[in-house]
């Protein structure tokens, strides 16, 4: 992939996440979520979120896209104000999810599923949208699926159409709840490369959640491991691999070197949930 | 949404819907369904004709059996006035088709929108669902005297009690469409920037039509249902009438042929709705595909 139009790094996408807490209250239980969690990540940077699952890393990722507020602390967003514990964050198309289980509507063709985002923000053409949307899909290497529907493609095929969905909101931030999670390896070499380079075209911020360590080290720039419920973070690593990054990355020194590291830190936490009861492991 | 698509993209042009239903069509002859549905027809058929017009037997022997039936139905000159051949048949048809047109429609045109805005909006939910789960079990029955009551002439007290039986059906159905639309949909439109107007066209009714036209067929059998009743309760025509004026009069064949011919005109309308919604639904033809 080429990378001429937009090599520099873009100015908006910078989040601050200060001391935050979520506690969830479903019946009285009180359940810490997140506890004094604090993340600075700069515009255009590729941040992974790793930890075992169900440690609350989601719930950070929620209360940035506005699906729900946070107990304490402050979330900012290029400076401005985001999330405030009583402030009511409404999602916007500036923070795009791409969720767990993919979210193209079935009911939608691909091109339709593309062009959702500008025709309900209005101001463009009909047919403006429909270009935009035929040439983000030729960009992403999908022109020749944008009558079919979702159910028609295959899993991998949907993620990216749901990435190019989200890339077409020009957003500022793009959250990722571990969008590969259900798939097999070899498609999801595919999907990272996939990724990889519309990281690399465009250079937004990414907050990407996994609970996959070898996807972590080969996506990120910066990985944040979150300890076993609650969530706090535990260590953040420089993943000091140059991009634009391949497959032959993961046979690097570097990358071994990483993932030992990274191992080593997680297996506390595995253990931990593990004797938890958590379900997974990192 | 199966996880097992296939790996490969089809590049070819998609085939028409005509192209899919000839080849659908093909594969079903060459099943062993169409043939096992007319075995079992012809089955029916046959016990029937054995237990009442063979064996007679004693709970059999006042109904009429199939070939009585069948040649009172094709004869030019039946014996109780009504076949195949005669203006009133047609009559009695259009009548009772006439009616439930107008109560479905009713019902769908009314039903429809307030499933959906009981999906929608919590608090309507909250005022209409108790009062609808108290109405919906009432019988149709139960509703002929305060329906005469209430409306002028017997047309209107079986068009109200046809509308009725399928309006229930069809909010209920229209608002458990509603509820099964998986929370992730909302969350995605509204990241994308809908606005709720958005979301009610774009994600709430597409995402509910399948249930709605699940709902629609429901409630078009429960039109027939109700429209009968009426029908033999307060009717001067229609095939409710003519089966219940039918029994009185001792004309015993007319009856199974108005039956008979109720099944067939219910059958007809539910898949003239299927058919409807599959043109509709697309997305949900291809997936079954």
């Amino acid at each position: 992939m080429s990378t001429d139009k937009t090599n520099e790094p873009e100015a908006r996408g910078c989040i601050s996440i200060r001391n935050v807490s979520k506690v969830y209250d479903p019946d009285g239980a009180k359940v810490l979520a997140v506890d004094n969690c604090s993340m600075d990540i700069k515009a255009g940077e590729f941040c992974v979120v790793v930890g075992p699952s169900g440690c609350g890393k989601t719930t950070l990722l929620n209360a940035i896209a506005g699906f729900h507020e946070i107990t304490s602390g402050e979330i900012l967003l290029d400076g401005q104000q985001l999330c405030a514990p009583g402030k009511k964050t409404l999602p916007g198309s500036d923070r795009i999810v791409v969720f767990q289980n993919g979210a193209l509507f079935p009911w939608f063709t691909v091109l339709e599923n593309v062009s959702f985002g500008p025709v309900v923000q209005g101001g463009l053409s009909d047919k403006d949208i429909r270009d935009k949307a035929r040439e983000m899909l030729v960009q992403m290497g999908l022109a020749n699926i944008e009558n079919s529907y979702p159910s028609e493609i295959s899993s991998g095929m949907r993620r990216r159409v749901e990435i190019a969905r989200a890339m077409m909101n020009d957003p500022s931030v793009l959250l990722l709840d571990e969008p590969f999670r259900a798939m097999d390896a070899l498609t999801k070499t595919v999907v990272h490369q996939f990724l990889l380079d519309v990281y690399d075209r465009s250079k937004k911020t990414i907050f990407f959640i996994t609970h996959d360590l070898e996807e972590a080290i080969f996506l990120g720039s910066k990985v944040y491991i979150m300890t076993t419920r609650p969530a706090k973070i535990k260590t953040i690593l420089d993943v000091d691999i140059p991009r634009p990054r391949d497959f032959r990355v993961l046979s690097s020194s570097t990358y071994i070197r990483l993932k030992k590291e990274c191992l080593e830190a997680v297996h506390e936490e595995a253990i931990k949930a593990f004797t938890a009861g958590e379900r997974e492991m990192a | 949404m199966t996880s097992a698509a296939p790996a490969t993209v089809n590049t070819e042009q998609a085939p028409s819907s005509f192209e899919m239903s000839c080849f659908c069509f093909k594969q079903w002859l060459k099943s062993s369904g169409p043939y096992l549905n007319l075995l079992g027809i012809i089955g029916f058929i046959f016990f029937w004709y054995l237990f009442t017009e063979r064996l007679k037997l004693p709970w059999f022997n006042k109904l009429p059996g199939p070939v009585e039936v069948y040649k009172e139905w094709v004869s030019d000159d039946p014996a109780y006035g009504i076949s195949l051949y005669t203006p009133e048949y047609y009559h009695h048809i259009l009548i009772s088709i006439w009616r439930v047109l107008q109560a479905f429609f009713l019902a769908t045109v009314l039903g429809v929108p307030v499933g959906l805005f009981m999906g929608w909006k919590k608090t309507f939910k909250d005022y209409t669902f108790p009062l609808l789960e108290t109405l919906r079990p009432i019988p149709m029955l139960a509703w002929v005297p305060l329906s005469i009551l209430m409306w002028p002439g017997r047309e209107a007290s079986i068009i109200f009690l046809t509308f009725l039986g399928s309006f229930f059906a069809t909010v209920l159905n229209t608002l458990l469409g509603v509820e099964s639309i998986d929370e992730v949909y909302f969350r995605a439109a509204n990241s994308l920037g809908a606005k709720p107007k958005h979301v009610f066209f774009k994600i709430i009714l597409p995402g509910s039509l399948p249930f709605i036209f699940t709902g629609l067929q429901i409630s078009m059998g429960f039109a027939w249902f109700s429209l009968v009743a009426g029908e033999m309760l307060a009717g001067e025509y229609g095939l409710g009438y003519l089966i219940w004026n039918s029994f009185i009069m001792v004309q015993y064949p007319v009856i199974v042929i108005a039956m008979v011919t109720l099944g067939v005109i219910g059958w007809l309308s539910s898949a003239i709705i299927r058919v409807v919604g599959d043109r509709l639904m697309q997305w949900k033809v291809r997936e079954a595909a």
